[in-house]
């Protein structure tokens, strides 16, 4: 594939990004979408380098609690210690590499590597005994037997991991984004928790598609007019159309469109379908927001949605339901990704029931929505494989109103707060 | 039946109370779909319009249709109490579509019950036995 020999690690074509707001014209060359040279700089210059998602403080409830999963391509360790403390390790053994723990999650006071028996207390450290004259005495004075810990920050209940020692801390990275994070806070006094464990699955395509589609306001009525259909029926009264619509740019190439959308939300909108008795449930969680936060952010929290994207590759869609996504490439024409969904903590069965057939309707392999977007994403895919008889993807949408107007969530100016970011990162500026 | 996208014959098989649930892969028989993230959990109503948009031309994932083979077999009569009877078997599911074909394989558990001397599925509960989807990605066909 690769048809230049020059090494990857120290040069990007400059043309992979055309930002030419003059002429209000925005390109992206197909050829980032295949190429692996271009991977290996991502894996290099991205996912070492960015905060990357690895879990939400709720899958961590108490002391010695741990999950296992694979983050921006390496396996992790994320738990708590006796003391409660939260960290992050590698999940290869010091000795010779083996897995130290394999389970997906679980409570454990410490880790054992089953290849030759190395141990480690849950906070890292090399717990093994050994027969006398086996080791140098002073064996691990420098650390070299203990799990690696990686540099793991966060913000509100969410945690990220940074490969790269020099990094920025969380709150600076996040930048604007931080406010996303606020808003889902403001769901509940009592806090949100992931719900029931994650849906993992795989999209055969690059994965900067799926980012760019998790806030592509542009496609949802073409894409997704079977789930529109299905949701004229099912909300038992009109489907009223979006008023709202605003796009974020939440600097270092976060960016958000919010809006409003025929839809129920379990925080706070309700619709005909659910009926009475919720109707006056979902007015009371309205009411209890509101004098929490104020009314003018109540309406932001309860009747507006968000499709967020922190970059480089978790989403956080605060729509019908809210959902947390992260994916990595295995390969430039695959990824993995692993989805999760967010409730309040406390809600009531039948509102948890609520919040998860919302869910599915829309979201997930079986939902009505995501599986036409992943063919979406894999049909694209497969026409990139012509890059260099047709080069180019257009991203200009709405880059030439003039400047006093501001973008609408169905331009893409979302997806090029991304690519600059891109661009930029992989040296491309 | 499935083979042939006869879904609205399919769809008649279930009582008008029914649920059609598929938890994610590898959970056990005691999910929940009102505590568990499921990839289906229909109620009638939703089963229906899964049904009508499999048929739409706009349910992008299956247009051009995909191309089906399912496999039944181990079926046993496991019981029956006031819910109806029943029964459960191993399946393997071949789908087909744009020259990948993804295997999925499991055991459905079925509850049947007699409504006006026929027999009808008022829940079907589809367990894959697997730890992802990592291989086929989607769930858009019935299992
Ligand atoms: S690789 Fe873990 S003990 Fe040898
Ligand atoms: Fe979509």
């Amino acid at each position: 594939m690769p048809d230049s020999l020059v090494s990857p690690s120290k040069t990007m074509e400059a043309s992979y990004v055309v930002d030419d707001r003059e002429n209000g014209l925005f390109r992206v060359n197909r050829k980032v979408f295949l190429d692996e040279d271009v991977l290996n700089l991502e894996r290099e210059r991205i996912f070492s380098r960015c905060w990357l998602f690895i879990g939400h403080a709720s899958e961590l409830p108490d002391p010695n609690d741990f999950v296992t999963r694979n983050v921006g391509g390496k396996e992790m360790i994320f738990n708590r210690d006796r003391k409660g403390n939260f960290h992050a390790f590698l999940n290869t053994c010091p000795h010779r590499g083996a897995m130290v723990e394999r389970q997906e999650s679980g409570n454990s006071l410490g880790f054992k590597c089953f290849y030759h028996g190395w141990a480690f207390n849950n906070n890292g450290n090399y717990a093994t005994r050994h027969e006398k004259g086996v080791y140098p005495e002073d064996f691990n004075q420098d650390g070299c037997a203990n799990l690696v810990p990686v540099k793991l920050e966060q913000y509100r209940d969410f945690f990220f991991v940074n490969f790269d020692e020099a990094a920025e801390p969380l709150e600076s990275y996040l930048a604007d984004s931080k406010q996303i994070f606020d808003i889902i806070g403001d769901h509940s006094p009592n806090g949100m928790e992931v719900v029931g464990g994650a849906q993992k699955y795989s999209i055969r395509a690059n994965w900067k598609l799926l980012m760019e589609n998790s806030y592509d306001g542009y496609h949802a009525l073409d894409t997704h007019e079977t789930y529109f259909k299905y949701l004229t029926e099912a909300i038992g009264g009109p489907a009223e159309m979006p008023t709202v619509t605003n796009v974020m740019d939440l600097k270092n190439g976060h960016a958000s469109i919010e809006g409003d959308a025929p839809w129920g939300r379990p925080v706070a909108k309700w619709i005909p379908a659910w009926g009475e008795k919720a109707k006056a449930e979902v007015e009371e969680i309205r009411r209890e927001v509101e004098s929490r936060v104020g009314k003018e952010r109540a309406e932001r929290v309860c009747r507006l949605g968000r499709n967020t994207g922190i970059f480089p590759n978790l989403v956080i869609n605060d729509i019908m339901a809210i959902t947390i996504r992260t994916f990595y490439p295995v390969a430039p024409g695959v990824m993995n990704v692993t989805a999760w969904a967010l409730g309040v903590k406390g809600e009531s069965r039948e509102f948890r029931k609520r919040r998860l057939d919302n869910f599915l309707e829309f979201l997930g392999p079986g939902g009505f929505a995501t599986p036409d977007d992943v063919e979406a994403l894999e049909s694209a895919h497969r026409g990139y494989a012509a890059y260099q008889l047709a080069p180019w993807n257009d991203i200009s949408r709405g880059l030439s109103r003039p400047e006093s107007e501001p973008f609408k969530a169905d331009d893409e100016e979302q997806m090029r707060c991304f690519w600059r970011e891109w661009d930029r990162r992989m040296g491309g500026e | 039946m499935l083979d042939e996208w006869r879904l609205g014959e399919w769809l008649a098989l279930f009582t008008e109370d029914a649920v059609y649930e598929v938890p994610r892969a590898g959970a056990d028989e005691t999910a929940d779909s009102a505590e568990d993230l499921f990839y289906i959990a229909d109620n009638y109503f939703r089963l229906g319009h899964r049904v009508k948009r499999m048929l739409d031309k706009a349910a992008h994932a299956e247009w051009p249709r995909s191309v089906q083979s399912h496999m039944i077999s181990n079926v046993r009569i496991k019981g029956s109490d006031e819910e109806g009877v029943h029964v459960s078997c191993r399946f393997i599911t071949h789908r087909a579509k744009n020259e990948i074909v993804d295997t999925y394989a499991g055991h459905h558990n079925y509850i049947l019950r007699t409504v006006d001397g026929k027999l009808r599925i008022a829940s079907k509960r589809t367990f894959i036995a697997s730890d992802s989807l990592r291989d086929q990605g989607k769930v858009t066909i019935i299992l």
